[in-house]
This record gives structure tokens, C-alpha cells and sequence, in this order.
């Protein structure tokens, strides 16, 4: 049917980007801690040593942790496994609330406690009128 | 078979159509537009800045799908030596590089209220910026190279390069924690977006699809008449 030229052709293409598919895969896999945005409370619980580095955690804002004092916030970050306390002095972000996903970029003072130096709001996939929302919760 | 076909018969089709997809493209649009802009909700949460997702949304899809597009054609074109598809494909490029843009221009426009921070290097965000780099390299190549079969070659090589980084854009919101939030429409599984938000995202994507083609109409109007002009009479 197609010459053989056109079959080599194919077959160059196609191995071509079945290379670079696996060589890309297996690369980032092995990026994959540089590739995260952030950490999860249990990882950081699970960290073997505490580095004076900047990072990111990241997880929901524990409902009724957030204290607003005069300079500083304090609040709870949990991925309903583990917690870990942050203290910020700042401006929070519009969509920072309790029971909603949040990222602080700072340091890690130890394991229960993170000095954030910014606050990021990270928001859902769910989009809704607020008479949903109202009549969601009702339900 | 498909080897060789008139490009004064495709153009007889081509030069004609923009003015119909222009007419249809100003009323998908301004429906679009009203829609999304008027009588949408807000939404419980981010209130009217919601409103940012109905360019950004459509826009990365555009982008997303022109490349996956332009791949598939430089591909097939390339193992079957199909002259006229890499021009089709090169006439669709520049409009997928703008929507590209606006994706990410909106994108930071949208993550200032909502994140707090113009930019953040995650996962989705930083392959969106890569994907643009290869749409300037793609478009780039068409200027450098006057000879078509190298010219040819080159972009497909691009092209085939470009493609690995759309499924990291697509699942890079599952694989890892990153800023950016997982999608909220699934063809498989239940919407996580109401239905009086997705109709006019649905509308916008039509509307932005619509003016792909007619840009891409008048790109691949420009090229035929280049062919004509070289006095050949065969793509």
C-alpha cells in the first residue's frame, strides 16, 4: 500500500516520541521534589532534618485556628493528617479563610512551627452562584 | 493521492469564507460576552473575579488544542510528504502563540486577587511559559529557513518536542501539589463548575474558536496567494 519510505518514516516518528516521552517521565519523576509546589504537613513531619532554607507548606486552614492579633496572624495548616502552627505579619490574601486551602512561603522554625514571611490563598476547583452555596449547606 | 491538489480551488473556498466565520464569530462573541460578563453569577467565593476565568479558560484550551493540532498535521505531513498540511499548520500557529498569551496575561491578572502574587513558578503555570517558548521557536523557524523541505523538517522536529510538554500541562494539576487548582471540567465525571458558569465558558470557547479560524483563514489565504504569485500551479 505505502511505499517504504513512508513505513520507515512512521516508524522513526514514532519511536522518536516514544523516547521522549519515557525520557521525559523519567526525568521529571526524579525532579519530582523540585516540582511540587510545596510540602504537605506530613512531609514535613517526616523530614529528617530541619535546613534554614526557604520553603513552601501547604494544606487547609484548620478551622477556628486563625487568631488575628494586632502584627501578626497566627493559624494552623492541616492536611487532616498532621498540623503545623504558622505565624505571619502581613497582608493575607482575599480568599484566606479557615477551611480553605492556603500556601505560606517561609522558614521552619521546627516541626510544629513555620515563621512565614508570605501567605498564598490556593482556591478550589469549585465554582457556584452563592444561593448554591447557601443551599448546599442547607442540605 | 492527496499529494498534490489546486490551491486555486481551496482558494476559491478560503477567500470567500472569512467574511461568514467573521459574521458568526461577532455574534457567538457578543452572546459570549453578555453572558459572561452580565448575566452570569458571581461566584460564592471569588465573587466577581470569577468573571477573569471566561478569557482565561477558553484561551489555554485554544492554545492548547492549535499545538496539538499543529503536531498532528507536521507529523502526518511529514510521513506522508503532505505539502499543504505544514501550511495549514503554519497559518494556525500565530493564533494559538496569542491565546497562549492571554492565558497567561490573564492568568496573572486573575492570581494577584485570588493568590495573592502575580506569578508563582508551579507546575502548570511554568509549562504554560514553556509552551509558549515553543510556539515562538515554531513560528521563529518559518522565518529562518527559505528552503521548504528544511523548513519542513525543522518544524515538525519542534513540533514533536512541544507535544511531550502538553500532557505534562494537562496533568501537571494531578501529579503535583501545585498552586494552580485541578480541573473543574471533566468529561468523564461530574463538572465541579455550576451550569450557569459553564454555559458561557462553552459559548467563550466557541467564540475564541471561531476566531482561530478566521485568523488562520486569512494567514492560509496569504500563503496560497504567495504560491499563485510564484507562478506554480500545484501545492
Amino acid at each position: 500500500m505505502y511505499g517504504r519510505k513512508v513505513k520507515f518514516r512512521f516508524l522513526f516518528v514514532l519511536l522518536i516520541l516514544l523516547t521522549l516521552f519515557l525520557s521525559v517521565f523519567l526525568i521529571l519523576k526524579s525532579l519530582e521534589e523540585n516540582v511540587v509546589y510545596f510540602q504537605s504537613p506530613s512531609e514535613i513531619k517526616i523530614l529528617s532534618e530541619i535546613e534554614n532554607k526557604k520553603i513552601r507548606v501547604g494544606g487547609m486552614v484548620k478551622i477556628n485556628s486563625i487568631a488575628m492579633q494586632a502584627k501578626e496572624v497566627k493559624f494552623i495548616i492541616t492536611d487532616f493528617k498532621n498540623e503545623i502552627n504558622v505565624i505571619y505579619s502581613g497582608v493575607v490574601p482575599n480568599l484566606f479563610t479557615e477551611g480553605k486551602g492556603v500556601v505560606a512561603e517561609g522558614y521552619l522554625k521546627d516541626k510544629n512551627f513555620f515563621l512565614a514571611t508570605k501567605i498564598l490563598a490556593k482556591h478550589d476547583e469549585n465554582y457556584m452562584p452563592p444561593e448554591v452555596k447557601a443551599a448546599l449547606k442547607e442540605e | 493521492m492527496f499529494k498534490y491538489f489546486e490551491p486555486n480551488r481551496i482558494f476559491s473556498i478560503t477567500s470567500k469564507a472569512p467574511k461568514y466565520v467573521l459574521f458568526l464569530f461577532v455574534i457567538v462573541f457578543s452572546i459570549g460576552l453578555t453572558e459572561s460578563l452580565i448575566l452570569s453569577p458571581e461566584d460564592y467565593k471569588q465573587s466577581h473575579s470569577v468573571r477573569i476565568m471566561y478569557v482565561h479558560v477558553p484561551a489555554a484550551w485554544i492554545s492548547l488544542g492549535i499545538f496539538s493540532v499543529i503536531t498532528f498535521l507536521s507529523i502526518i505531513g511529514y510521513i506522508f510528504k503532505i505539502r499543504n498540511f505544514f501550511l495549514i499548520s503554519k497559518s494556525l500557529a500565530p493564533s494559538g502563540l496569542v491565546f497562549n498569551i492571554i492565558a497567561l496575561v490573564t492568568g496573572s491578572i486573575w492570581g494577584k486577587p485570588t493568590w495573592g502574587t502575580w506569578w508563582a513558578w508551579d507546575a502548570r503555570i511554568t509549562s504554560m511559559l514553556i509552551l509558549v517558548l515553543f510556539y515562538i521557536m515554531y513560528l521563529i523557524a518559518w522565518r529562518i529557513y527559505e528552503n521548504d523541505t528544511k523548513v519542513f523538517k525543522i518544524t515538525s522536529i519542534i513540533t514533536i518536542l512541544g507535544i511531550v510538554n502538553v500532557p505534562i500541562i494537562k496533568y501537571s494539576v494531578d501529579w503535583w501539589n501545585t498552586l494552580h487548582q485541578p480541573a473543574s471540567i471533566n468529561i468523564l465525571s461530574k463538572s465541579s463548575i455550576h451550569v450557569s458558569m459553564l454555559y458561557p465558558l462553552l459559548i467563550m470557547t466557541a467564540a475564541f474558536a471561531l476566531f482561530s479560524l478566521l485568523i488562520f483563514l486569512m494567514k492560509y489565504n496569504t500563503e496560497l496567494i504567495k504560491i499563485k504569485n510564484k507562478g506554480l500551479d500545484r501545492l
